[in-house]
């Protein structure tokens, strides 16, 4: 029962080294710590009053481009999942063929076919290009999860379905899906997680979410140490609290369950 | 003795899983109104036989009409057919994310587009049919096993079926329970509901029975009348079998 407390003076030591190496390293080397510039690309004094700095704007942009990827990629993965678990024989190949491709491509080179390729062919921008990259991507882990979350579901509770005479589609919704939500609401929120980590990637398009922004700071004042220091902080922030959120998830379906 | 016009009207039925064979040359009819109780051995293909007459398995050859209806791949026909027959099955299979109310109007509502208010009332009605009109509310894993079953039963009467398939309703129930799911389907099969139950409940299939059945190895063995299968069957292997299950 106290593995918490345990693990989380356990996190704070590992930060603390980590912070200390890197003060060591930078003194050795002679480099110039200017932390007094970062709060302005935080929150910005300008002639109109306080403006979110550029970090923040990045940030904001972040988490648009994740939730809409999300979204996209729990319905692409939904619908994956309904095609493989279907009995059509196109249904399934289709389903299968998707996720055969996406799942052996690396991240970025699905990005640069979608933005490279795709985009000029069916006029996607680039915020677009990275959020339906971002999806089609995640969706295949979401329709595993999916599909795991349904097959969970006892086939007693299909047959029961079927003998009031229900459809399958009227079994899905309104038997099979919600009981699969239980299953599936806990990995799907790790996903999430997952998401916002690998929705940094987009900044090689030069999207303009937070790493990006990132990259631009350093090209004006050179700070490397401090920006790169402050995103991976903004991204801890982000991805911690889904990680709390998803701990108390996990146990409170866990208790609902028995 | 050819019987008129039976509502179900099973000939030369057979299934197989792979190669094995569950059902062979299976022939029954039964008639409106008519209590059909199937008894024998683990493994003898009844589950299976009662599961084709709701499509919940296919067949392989043969030919299997129910309410008029003969019973084929055709998607539609085989949705008409379920909404005329209603199916109670050993694990009660509740829908444990809904009420009891719930579980009730929910096939009412959906597939067969009633109102809400029409769609209770007629729930409401049913659960007093079972004797528990009090656990409306309830959930399923708040109930009992025989409270659980009585729920089954009057999901499956909202949909007012013609037929009702029972496959071995009372054999996940505590000792104690049994009765109270016999009692209601005693007094279902006095309304003069279409009845055919997969049970061992012989004190029950003696009171309702109008015709009883002996499967072994996948195909019926013995069909009579309640007064004549327990007294002299004609087959050696339901006489064993018989003997083995009244000992108890
Ligand atoms: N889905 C299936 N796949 C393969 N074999 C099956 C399947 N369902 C049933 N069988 C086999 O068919 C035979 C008949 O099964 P069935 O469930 O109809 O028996 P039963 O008479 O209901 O037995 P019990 O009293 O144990 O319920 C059994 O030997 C069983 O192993
Ligand atoms: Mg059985």
């Amino acid at each position: 029962m106290n593995s918490r407390p345990v693990s989380i003076l356990l996190y704070l030591v590992v930060m603390w080294l980590i912070v200390q190496l890197a003060v060591n390293g930078a003194a050795s080397m002679g480099y110039n710590w200017q932390w007094y510039r970062i709060p302005q690309y935080i929150l910005a004094q300008t002639d109109n009053g306080i403006q979110p700095g550029e970090l923040v704007t990045g940030l904001v942009r972040t988490v648009d481009l994740t939730v809409r990827s999300f979204l996209l990629a729990v319905a692409l993965g939904l619908v994956v999942a309904l095609l493989r678990l279907s009995s059509l024989v196109i249904g399934v190949a289709v389903a299968t063929g998707f996720l055969e491709f996406i799942r052996n491509l690396p991240l970025l080179v699905l990005l640069y076919l979608i933005y490279y390729v795709c985009g000029p062919v069916f006029g996607l921008d680039r915020y677009t290009a990275s959020i339906v990259c971002l999806a089609v991507y995640h969706s295949v882990l979401i329709s595993e999860i999916f599909r795991a979350g349904i097959l969970a579901v006892s086939a007693g509770q299909w047959e029961a379905a079927q003998s009031i005479g229900m459809s399958r589609a009227q079994s899905y919704c309104y038997i099979i899906l919600p009981q699969s939500i239980r299953f599936v609401l806990p990995p799907l929120t790790g996903e999430a997680v997952h998401l916002i980590k690998s929705s940094a990637i987009v900044s090689v398009i030069a999207v303009a979410e937070l790493t990006t922004m990132g990259r631009n700071i350093i090209s004006d004042t050179f700070m490397s140490f401090e920006v790169w220091l402050t995103v991976a902080a903004i991204y801890l922030v982000m991805t911690l609290m889904l990680s709390i959120f998803v701990t108390r998830l996990e146990r409170k379906f866990s208790v609902a369950s028995r | 003795m050819t019987q008129p016009n039976p509502i179900i009207d099973i000939r030369g039925l057979n299934k197989h899983f792979g190669d094995f064979q569950a059902l062979s040359q299976v022939d029954l009819s039964v008639e409106t109104g008519e209590k059909v109780v199937i008894c024998g051995p683990s493994g003898s293909g009844k589950s299976t036989l009662i599961r084709c007459i709701n499509c919940l398995e296919d067949y392989s050859s043969g030919s299997l009409i129910v309410n008029g209806v003969k019973l084929s791949e055709d998607n539609r026909d085989i949705r008409v057919v379920r909404m005329e027959v209603g199916m109670v099955f050993q694990q009660f299979n509740l829908f444990p994310h809904l009420t009891v109310l719930g579980n009730l109007t929910i096939g009412m509502v959906r597939v067969r587009k009633m109102s809400r208010t029409d769609a209770e009332e007629r729930a409401r009605h049913y659960l007093e049919r079972v004797h528990i009109p009090e656990q409306a509310d309830k959930y399923p894993e708040q109930l009992s096993g025989g409270q659980q079953q009585r729920v089954a039963i009057a999901r499956a009467l909202c949909m007012e079926p013609k037929i009702m398939l029972f496959d071995e309703p009372t054999s996940a129930l505590d000792p104690e329970m049994i009765n109270e799911v016999l009692d209601v389907m005693t007094e279902l099969a006095a309304t003069g509901m279409t009845m055919i139950c997969v049970t061992h409940e012989m004190g029950f299939a003696r009171r309702v029975a109008d015709k009883m059945v002996f499967m072994e190895g996948g195909s019926i063995e013995e069909i009579a009348p309640p007064e004549v299968f327990f007294s002299k069957p004609e087959s050696a292997r339901c006489r064993m079998f018989l003997d083995r299950i009244l000992v108890h």
